[in-house]
């Protein structure tokens, strides 16, 4: 990587091509949902204007769908509608519906009774009325309206990333993932000059007089169409499979980036969150996903961890932390954490992990008959010698882990303990702990080398080499710089993963990130 | 001819227009006349079926109005709103040839006749092109008009359509309206609220009240042989005034002295008002007025001759 500061403008070059497919894509995004909004919003607008009674239900239908949050309504198109463009448009198109509607129906019902009646009178049929009258008399309203939903579906579209839809959202939160403001700002940046260009030009349209607004009607369509094709400009190109990566993953040297240089693996790729990644694999949305090595879904969907041959990934090897004043403050503690040492190996943590997030056991139900298993669990002694301070991030194997260390503690110590479980990320817990708020909780090694100390790209290359380098490097760093001790690590590497379905990795005989370049290559 | 036949009208429980009957004779000029709430402008709008009857039946010609579909039925009857109703994206031109349009005349014939009507209304060409917001009250008013005229229908209904216009500006457009030839060939009916508008414009006058008709006759019969006390209270107010609009020279004929000797130079018409005619010795400033009536015969009256004779009349008309 660059040792100097890259500014946005060196970013946006350099990530032309992907600029250029995420702004399409987002304007692709935008007008397919708010041309079928429009298609929706406005017959049904009129016909509320003819139906007054049915116009409270509708508009508060409309209304209600406008408060669901976003993020919460591509979660509920996910099983119904799978990942990918169909749930965002349906997502997106369900937010521009309020604002034409309610506009179609005020414009509308906004027309001067008088004309309304002139019309009638001068023997004008109803649909004469409605074109020749209504319609154009209340366009400038319904016009604002279209141009509220767009300006909706811009923002909104940004979260099409998450469900593999695409769009500018890719960057803005694959930044925010990677704390990387210039990618950030890439895709913010022109999602905000998307907004103000069609909010400026449909500006433009409204005040048009009412004569070429009439004629304008018919050309918007055609423009609207014209603008959904972009959607599908990028897509044209595919490949034989289709990865799934989360937008960090994307971004980062040990993810997509070193899967380019290192292995020069080129796969049709596309951006996913981290929550519908597994199920989109099992459902064959996907076929390759970038995962954790110990997650338990990896079991629950019957996934294959490829073998990461020429070692991009670096090891994620978990281990208790400790202050080292609290290991003077309680002697016995470090004997107690080391009971789990060596004792929990990646598929066992995948296993316990399955329980957890996938059968909806209680983690400490899963602690404890881990513990009963190894013949390593021992009633409390309700010792009270200290409080011992457990710490936890927020997710199911910190939460067994840290339950696993209460047992013991209160099993083998006199001491008491404290969880503090659910301390956000890595930077709420490491802060907790060195501001003397908790004593201890389970941290990766990998983690330790590049989120904590922020290692030179030379330096993880060369300590990533083993295990063990990167654990004896951690440690001798963690302890110089902030007094915390890394205590004997238990036994499995939680790291990033390439994984595939097993069925179609043994038919194509991939077993390693090698093996799936070479499958991708042939022919 | 129109002949209104027992219609009601009734809106939830209320009713609007309460089992009516009228006639209105062809080239004959009937006001509506009453106060807000009448049931007037209810009357009026079943006559093209903006409004639905709930009982009774309208002829047109002998034709049964509900027979016709509704939009065949409003091409062939003008109509005239208070509110003048026109469509502000449209412009003038546009706005007038809506019912050729939609009757699906040539362009040439209805530019032709959009230029005689601009004519005959005094308004001027190069307004064709604007869009009628630009355009003053009168002007806007002036267009409805044309705009219901253009397909010379033989029907003609009018929803108060002086009512937004100012005193001196309604004053003008009354005068124009008496004397365009286009309106003299039409049955109109005109719902006002305004005495003094009913009197001067109408043929015969409804007084209407709550859906129903009080009286109706010619102006005069309404001033001077009122049924009841309410047509007495609503035509109370500028009596005198009325009194003078709803007399014509020709009723005071027998009352007027014989021609004494043959006049050179302009007659009034005996076809006109009392009150036309005392204006017209205030702007000629002449001792007295030379009147002549259909049969050509030839009157010269003072000032003073033309009152008492009046009064004359007046009497008469209290004692019968």
């Amino acid at each position: 990587m660059n040792e100097h500061q890259q500014t946005l403008f060196e970013f946006m070059g350099q990530q032309a091509d992907k600029l250029a497919v995420q702004t399409l894509q987002h304007i692709g995004l935008t007008f397919i949902s708010l041309f079928i909004a429009v298609l929706i919003g406005l017959p049904l607008g009129i016909f509320i204007t003819r139906k007054v009674k049915l116009s409270g239900p509708v508009l508060g239908i409309a209304g209600i769908l406008q408060t669901i949050p976003s993020i919460a309504l591509l979660g509920f198109m996910i099983p119904v509608l799978g990942i990918g463009a169909k749930p965002a448009i349906v997502a997106l198109l369900l937010y521009a519906l309020l604002p034409i509607i309610r506009n179609t129906y005020t414009g509308i019902t906004g027309v001067d009774a008088s004309v309304k009646e002139a019309a009638v009178a001068m023997g004008m049929n109803k649909w004469q009325v409605l074109f020749k009258v209504e319609l154009p008399l209340a366009m400038p309203v319904i016009l604002a309206g279209i141009r509220t939903a767009t300006v909706i579906n811009v923002g909104v579209a940004t979260l099409a990333s998450y469900i593999a839809a695409g769009g500018l959202g890719e960057f803005i939160f694959g930044g925010i993932s990677l704390n990387n403001t210039n990618m950030i700002l890439a895709g913010a940046i022109p999602a905000a000059l998307l907004a103000i260009i069609f909010d400026f030009l449909l500006s433009r349209l409204q005040k048009l007089n009412f004569k070429k607004i009439s004629k304008g009607t018919y050309a918007m369509p055609v423009l609207l169409m014209l603008l959904s094709s972009f959607y599908f400009i990028p897509s044209a190109y595919g490949g034989k499979l289709t990865a799934g990566f989360t937008p960090e993953f994307m971004g980062r040297q040990d993810g997509n980036l070193g899967l380019e240089s290192k292995y020069g693996l080129k796969i049709h790729t596309i951006v996913i969150s981290d929550a519908v990644m597994y199920k989109a694999a099992f459902e064959k949305q996907l076929d390759v996903i970038s995962g954790y090595s110990t997650d338990g879904r990896l079991k629950a969907y019957d996934l294959v961890v490829l073998d990461d041959d020429k070692g991009i990934f670096p090891p994620y090897y978990a281990a208790p932390i400790v202050r080292e004043e609290s290991l003077k403050k309680f002697p016995d503690l470090e004997k107690a954490l080391n009971l789990l040492s060596g004792k929990i190996n990646d598929s066992v943590m995948t296993e316990l992990n399955y329980r957890t997030d996938y059968l909806h056991q209680s983690p400490e139900r899963v602690a404890k008959d881990f513990l009963e298993a190894h013949k390593l669990y021992k009633p409390s002694r309700e010792g009270s010698a200290g409080i011992i301070r457990i710490g936890s991030k927020i997710f199911g194997e910190q939460y067994i882990l840290a339950n696993m260390y209460s047992m013991l503690i209160k099993g083998y110590t006199n001491y008491d303990v404290a969880t503090k479980t659910g301390l956000g990320g890595t930077k709420i817990c490491f802060d907790a702990l060195t501001n003397d708020q908790i004593d201890f909780y389970p941290e990766y090694t990998g983690t330790g080398l590049l989120a904590i100390l922020q290692a030179s790209p030379k330096t993880v290359t060369e300590v990533t080499k083993s295990k063990d380098s990167t654990y004896n490097y951690v440690q001798r760093e963690f302890e110089k710089r902030y007094q915390v001790k890394w205590l004997k690590p238990i036994g499995f590497n939680n790291a990033y993963a390439l994984m595939m379905r097993r069925q179609q990795a043994k038919s194509f005989n991939i077993k390693t990130i090698s093996n799936l370049k070479r499958y991708l290559n042939s022919k | 001819m129109i002949k209104v036949d027992g219609i009601s009208k009734q809106f939830g429980k209320v009713k609007a227009v309460d089992a009516i009957s009228f006639e209105v004779q062809e080239q004959e000029n009937l006001i509506l006349l009453g106060t807000s709430g009448c049931g007037k402008t209810t009357t009026l709008k079943m006559i093209n079926r903006l409004i639905e009857p709930t009982a009774g039946n309208i002829y047109i010609n002998n034709k049964n109005i509900f027979e016709q579909q509704p939009e065949v039925l409003r091409r062939s009857i003008g109509y005239v709103l208070q509110n003048n109703g026109l469509f502000p994206h449209y412009t003038v031109a546009e706005n007038i040839a809506i019912v050729p349009q939609l009757l699906k005349w040539d362009k040439k014939k209805t530019e032709s006749r959009t230029a005689e009507l601009m004519e005959k209304l005094h308004l001027d060409k190069s307004y064709l092109h604007v869009y009628t917001g630009e355009l003053s009250g009168g002007q806007q008013q002036r267009i409805g008009l044309a705009r219901a005229l253009i397909s010379d229908p033989p029907v003609l209904l009018m929803d108060e359509p002086f009512g937004s216009l100012d005193n001196v500006t309604r004053s003008n457009i009354h005068k124009e309206f008496k004397a365009l030839d286009e309106l003299k060939r039409k049955t109109i009916i005109m719902v006002t609220h305004d005495v003094q508008e009913a009197f001067e414009l109408g043929d015969r006058i409804c007084l209407m009240d709550k859906g129903k008709i009080v009286q109706s006759g010619t102006p005069a019969e309404l001033l001077f042989n009122p049924v009841n006390e309410f047509v007495k209270g609503f035509l109370k107010d500028q009596r005198l005034q009325l009194e003078f609009k709803a007399v014509k020279l020709h009723d005071l004929w027998e009352l007027l002295p014989q021609l004494l000797k043959k006049t050179e130079g302009r007659s009034l018409s005996s076809v006109i008002d009392i009150w036309t005619a005392l204006e017209s010795f205030k702007f000629s400033g002449e001792e007295s007025i030379s009147i002549i009536n259909h049969e050509g015969d030839q009157k010269q009256v003072s000032f003073e001759q033309l009152m008492a004779a009046f009064y004359q009349y007046k009497n008469k008309q209290g004692h019968e």
